[in-house]
């Protein structure tokens, strides 16, 4: 006992936290903060707004940007449907579903994307697993062109982004308290209104988490759409990427990027606020 | 009379409800098999014989194995790849379990901006802070070399960390390290000794997470990676260029890893459910 309790030291556990986060802090304020800005002062270099300008007044770059608005609305509308029922399962499911239902998504989850999305190339192509299936058992006579477009896109995304819709909504449903439910019932509501009114208002805030997370995952993404889409399919990631490796255009690059940029952070900030709406 | 009504209603009730399991149980197992159908189908295309993909394969054989193990380049990537997952994990479970207390522990003014700085760099797209860091590492003439690499990787890693070791902290009682330093131990021994143990599932979880998410990362290796590839780079180019029937092979190796890797993280981690 040489350390008298006053010793323990309210100072130090104010300036710990502090002092704690400094080395991180700087770390990403070198590496991540700082190349950022440089990013932004590229995009303007020469003081004009030259590469601005030639993004949004090019029809064909307009169309990119509008292109990849549209799949990243479609992958989370498709991930939504698909991702409800699924976490309502899990969430009234027995102990020994819930662990295997878990696997299930975890499994893809944590595989990497090249993997599955090479996997999509060998289901989806014009001799594809899926092709040789549908033209045995007659649906088709013809292969069915699921690969290289927007078609295949849409089914690699929704398959790497649908664990990330499933997981908010999955921990949302825990939550709801069942006696509101028992409650509403023991009052008269229908099923359909128990879920309607009750359950599904109760589970909003872990929808429009997995609706931010998917929406402003697909914006960005890159891999799926360059292989699935076999250069048919434009969006923001790979037109930056063609800019870069391709053509060198690096300031343009990067007003592409920050525009990609902003976007991305807007759409957080308006999923945010109608998260915080629906729950407040 | 009454008695009659209600048990009429409650037994079309349970009807109705049971068509909904069934549906609710059928739509369930459907999107299960389009979530494991890609990961299953590169098995058999893994043992194939046949030079180039096809499905069914003719016939089984090891060669595509044998193709990866023996072919140096292959070996090459792979084994920077794990190079750079394992520096990107040392540093990125040390700065993020850092940043993690720094939120969690303090009390001072603009933690929050902190708290939000420390997320952004999942929120960022990957191809965007590609394009910015590679600005950076050529002034710093650290393109090329796999050290760049894990240090932009760490960058990535960082949020995965800290948002699963705050979680951690988060449930843990203050009240028993205070105890440790009552009785006389300095606050780094009472952290070292009582706060990571009991915080240890969460940390070995996020170390998993950063391990993974570099070991998978292709968009900031292939700008930062010179001709030096990364096993994503190399995948990539592989399914870009041909359609060889080794990536399947190397496919149905990740997946094991993967499978080895959860079932470590569900023993000793805090569950894989926290991963996101």
């Amino acid at each position: 006992m040489d350390r008298p309790a006053w010793r323990v030291p309210v100072l130090r556990g104010e300036q710990g936290p502090v002092l704690v986060g400094l080395l991180p802090l700087l770390f990403l304020a070198f590496l991540f903060l700082l190349p950022v800005i440089r990013l932004l002062l590229l995009s303007v270099e020469g003081g004009t707004l030259a590469h601005f300008e030639k993004a949004v007044s090019g029809e064909l770059y307009v169309q990119v940007f509008f292109e990849t608005f549209k799949i990243a609305t479609i992958v989370t509308a498709v991930s939504l449907l698909l991702a409800y029922p699924v976490a309502y399962f899990l969430a009234t499911a027995s102990p020994r579903w819930v662990l295997i239902g878990l696997v299930f998504l975890m499994l893809p989850f944590w595989t990497s994307i090249l993997v599955r999305t090479y996997a999509w190339m060998i289901l989806l192509g014009r001799n594809g697993v899926l092709n040789q299936i549908l033209i045995a058992l007659g649906f088709v006579t013809e292969p069915v062109t699921l690969l290289y477009n927007v078609t295949g896109v849409l089914i690699g995304m929704v398959h790497v982004l649908l664990p990330y819709m499933v997981f908010p909504i999955y921990s949302a449903m825990l939550r709801v308290d069942r006696d509101l439910m028992l409650a509403a019932e023991g009052l008269g509501a229908s099923g359909w209104q128990v879920f309607w009114r009750v359950f599904l208002p109760l589970t909003m805030p872990g929808v429009m988490a997995g609706t931010a997370l998917v929406f402003i995952l697909s914006l960005g993404f890159y891999i799926t759409p360059a292989l699935l889409g076999g250069g048919r399919v434009i969006m923001i990631a790979v037109l930056i990427e063609q800019q870069v490796r391709q053509f060198l255009e690096w300031g343009f690059a990067s007003a592409l990027s920050i525009l990609l940029l902003i976007a991305t952070l807007l759409a957080l900030l308006a999923l945010n606020r109608m998260g915080w709406r629906r729950s407040a | 009379m009454t008695a009659g009504v209600s048990h009429a209603r409650s037994s079309r009730r349970s009807r109705s409800r049971s068509l909904w399991t069934i549906a609710l149980r059928i739509q369930t197992a459907l999107v299960f098999a389009f979530l494991m159908l890609p990961l299953l189908i590169v098995f058999p295309i893994s043992f194939s014989s046949s030079s180039y993909l096809r499905f069914p394969p003719p016939g089984l054989s090891l060669r595509w194995y044998q193709a990866y193990l023996h072919d140096p380049v292959w070996i090459d990537a792979t084994l920077r790849s794990l190079k750079i997952a394992t520096v990107t994990t040392a540093l990125a479970t040390l700065l993020g379990t850092l940043l993690a207390f720094s939120i969690v522990r303090g009390r001072y003014w603009g933690r929050d901006a902190v708290n939000q700085l420390a997320a952004l760099p999942i929120i960022v797209p990957t191809i965007v802070y590609s394009i910015a860091v590679y600005g950076l590492f050529s002034q710093l003439k650290l393109i090329g070399l796999w050290q760049g690499i894990a240090l932009a990787h760490t960058v990535y890693a960082i949020p995965f960390v800290t948002i699963v070791v705050t979680a951690g902290l988060r449930t843990f009682d203050i009240a028993q390290e205070q105890a440790a330093m009552g009785l006389g131990a300095s606050r780094l021994t009472a952290v070292r000794r009582v706060t990571l143990p009991q915080i240890r599932p969460s940390l070995v979880s996020a170390a998993f997470l950063a391990f993974i998410a570099s070991f998978d990362e292709l968009v900031i290796a292939m700008f930062l990676g010179g001709s030096n590839m990364t096993l994503p780079k190399k995948m990539f180019d592989n399914i870009l260029l041909e359609i060889d029937p080794t990536i399947a092979a190397v496919s149905v190796l990740k997946i094991a890893l993967v499978s080895l890797i959860l079932l470590l993280a569900t023993r000793f981690g805090a569950g894989a459910r926290f991963s996101v």
